[in-house]
């Protein structure tokens, strides 16, 4: 699949932002973050930043951008209308937790029911973002669990890690549970994408060239005359293949980068010290591993459609 | 709104294409365009026509396959149009966001209101069959519309109102009907012929099917007649001219 620059870091930039109302509003809830007003303030605006830049720039890649509103009207059946209504709805505690933070210095007691109710809106807003790919079964890289479990743990992931810098810039005690939480989101989200590429490895046999064209049991369908000289939409959009070895080395380094360098800086931060020159490590390490991954999560998954030229399986 | 209809379309129109016959001349292609372009979905825009990029919205794609026996070893050359199924769980009219993409309860044509899609592409990576593509110069998705236009027309005479591709195909190989009505022509076509769907493991049960290749002739056991051929040998004098007949003695000799 084409991996358009605007969906990439939507995903990845609002995954963040979400990851982070996530951990502000679980460690309320665990009594370990102080409503500092300074410190809510940063993390709110980061938070909210990358949130609503990430979906502004997904309206970029339509066609009729004007009519993006439209997209809310189809909730019943479509998960992209779910994502936005989901992303909209959730404005509404994250507003109130980051007010009540903010203004009121409280993060117990009601702030905290607006806390939880905006790390829960949070995660279903990143679960419908999951869904629109992985309910695509015409892309069987996508069609899993995985999937699902990559977004949700990418975003718990880059949003620990911001929220640890965040708190080690303040130079807060509490450094030592958000590097752990940071550390163990990190561990779990590489297990799961180790998982995911482990399971796309393997070759789903439901859709051929032979069930495409009906033809299978008649003998080998191979492509012989493609019905157009030169590319159509579909071998643009669905058609894009990335060369095999440039695969195999950008995982690598996305998981060089994405994972081990924040995962080795985080650790050197809890056991060593200069917590918060290797949170920032660890973040700037983190950003462009995970966009990396998610360039990698589009370019590698393969449509049926491909079958009508010429792949023989995806 | 982007739910399918709730009961069943009473009407199915599809189209039936016979693999056997169709040529692969690219005709269907052609009328569909030339009627599309100025119909419902109208424009097909084509990017760079004349130039060495050339891009543009086609309803109908007219591949060409090769099948190849692995026990004999003998291959056959198919050709296979490729367009919208219509399909009765039409993925791409689910995950539409707007509800620009819809299934008419009445007859169960998919279509695509060009006034309230946003053009984010999602319906065509829903569809297995790559039945829409994206018009640039508009920004909206674009599709088979089984000329909605055309075969409701009363305008028309009665015998044009099927869609354009099926209209122009020179060998006949395309059919258009109810396919709900098993007393259909269409339907009596499919049962008669053993018509299959397309990926039905993607389980989006389309309306249009397609039929198979009728088996071929083989003699490789040699107990069929062999076609006659001209004979090109002339070895008889008889009614040629004197020259002829000098030269014809001449040469035997």
């Amino acid at each position: 699949m084409h991996p358009a620059k605007s969906v990439i870091f939507f995903t990845t930039a609002s995954g963040a932002g979400y990851g982070l109302i996530l951990w502000l509003g679980t460690l309320s809830a665990w009594r370990l973050l102080p409503a500092d007003q300074g410190f809510g303030l940063a993390v709110f605006a980061v938070a909210l930043a990358l949130i609503v830049v990430g979906l502004l720039s997904s309206t970029l890649h339509l066609g009729h951008p004007e009519r993006a509103w439209r997209a809310l009207s189809q909730w019943r059946s479509s998960w992209l209308s779910r994502e936005g209504v989901a992303a909209i709805l959730a404005f509404v505690p994250i507003g109130l937790f980051g007010i009540w933070w903010v203004f009121l210095a409280q993060n117990t007691g009601v702030a905290l029911v607006f806390g939880i109710v905006a790390a829960l809106a949070a995660m279903i807003t990143v679960y419908c973002t999951a869904m629109i790919y992985a309910s695509l079964k015409t892309i069987p890289a996508w069609s899993n669990g995985w999937t699902i479990l990559s977004y949700l743990g990418l975003c718990a992931m880059t949003g620990a890690l911001l929220l640890h810098l965040a708190v080690s810039l303040w130079g807060w005690q509490v450094q030592q549970s958000t590097g752990i939480v940071a550390l163990t989101t990190t561990a779990v989200s590489l297990l799961v994408k180790l998982r995911y590429w482990s399971t796309i490895s393997k070759p789903k046999k439901d859709s051929n060239a032979g069930t495409a064209t009906g033809l299978g049991q008649m003998g080998t369908v191979r492509l012989l005359e493609s019905p157009h000289s030169s590319d159509n939409y579909l071998m643009k959009e669905m058609g894009f293949r990335i060369a095999r070895e440039h695969a195999h080395k950008l995982r690598t380094i996305a998981i060089v980068t994405g994972f081990m360098i924040p995962a080795a800086a985080l650790a050197i931060g809890l056991t060593v010290g200069a917590t918060p020159l290797m949170a920032i490590i660890a973040v700037l390490a983190a950003c462009p591993g995970v966009v990396i991954e998610r360039w990698l999560f589009f370019a590698e998954a393969r449509h049926v459609v491909m079958l009508y030229y010429g792949a023989e399986a995806v | 709104m982007t739910s399918l209809p709730a009961a069943p379309p009473s009407k199915k129109l599809g189209l039936v294409v016979d693999l056997d016959i169709c040529v692969g001349c690219h005709a269907c292609a052609v009328n569909c365009k030339e009627w599309n372009t100025s119909g419902h979905m109208a424009p097909l825009t084509d990017l760079d026509a004349y130039g060495a990029d050339p891009n543009g919205v086609w309803f109908n794609r007219i591949h060409t396959f090769e099948v190849t026996d692995e026990a004999t070893g003998a291959s056959q050359t198919v050709h296979f149009p490729r367009s919208c199924l219509h399909c009765d769980d039409a993925p791409c009219v689910t995950v539409c966001p707007t509800g620009a993409s819809y299934k008419r309860s009445d007859d169960g044509i998919v279509l695509v209101n060009a006034d309230t899609c946003i053009g984010c592409k999602l319906c065509s990576w829903a569809c297995p069959y790559g039945a829409r593509e994206y018009d640039e110069h508009e920004g909206v998705m674009k599709k088979c519309t089984l000329c909605v236009d055309k075969i409701y027309n009363e305008t028309l005479p009665e015998e044009s109102r099927v869609p354009a591709c099926v209209s122009t195909c020179p060998t006949g190989a395309r059919h258009f009907g109810d396919l709900a009505d098993p007393e259909s022509d269409v339907s009596k076509l499919v049962a008669t012929r053993q018509g299959f769907e397309l990926m039905p493991e993607q389980g989006t049960k389309p309306v249009n099917r397609y039929l198979p290749l009728r088996p071929r002739q083989d003699d490789r056991d040699g107990t069929m007649s062999t076609p006659r051929t001209l004979d090109h040998v002339d070895d008889s004098a008889d009614g040629a001219g004197l020259l002829a007949r000098w030269v014809d003695r001449l040469l035997s000799a």
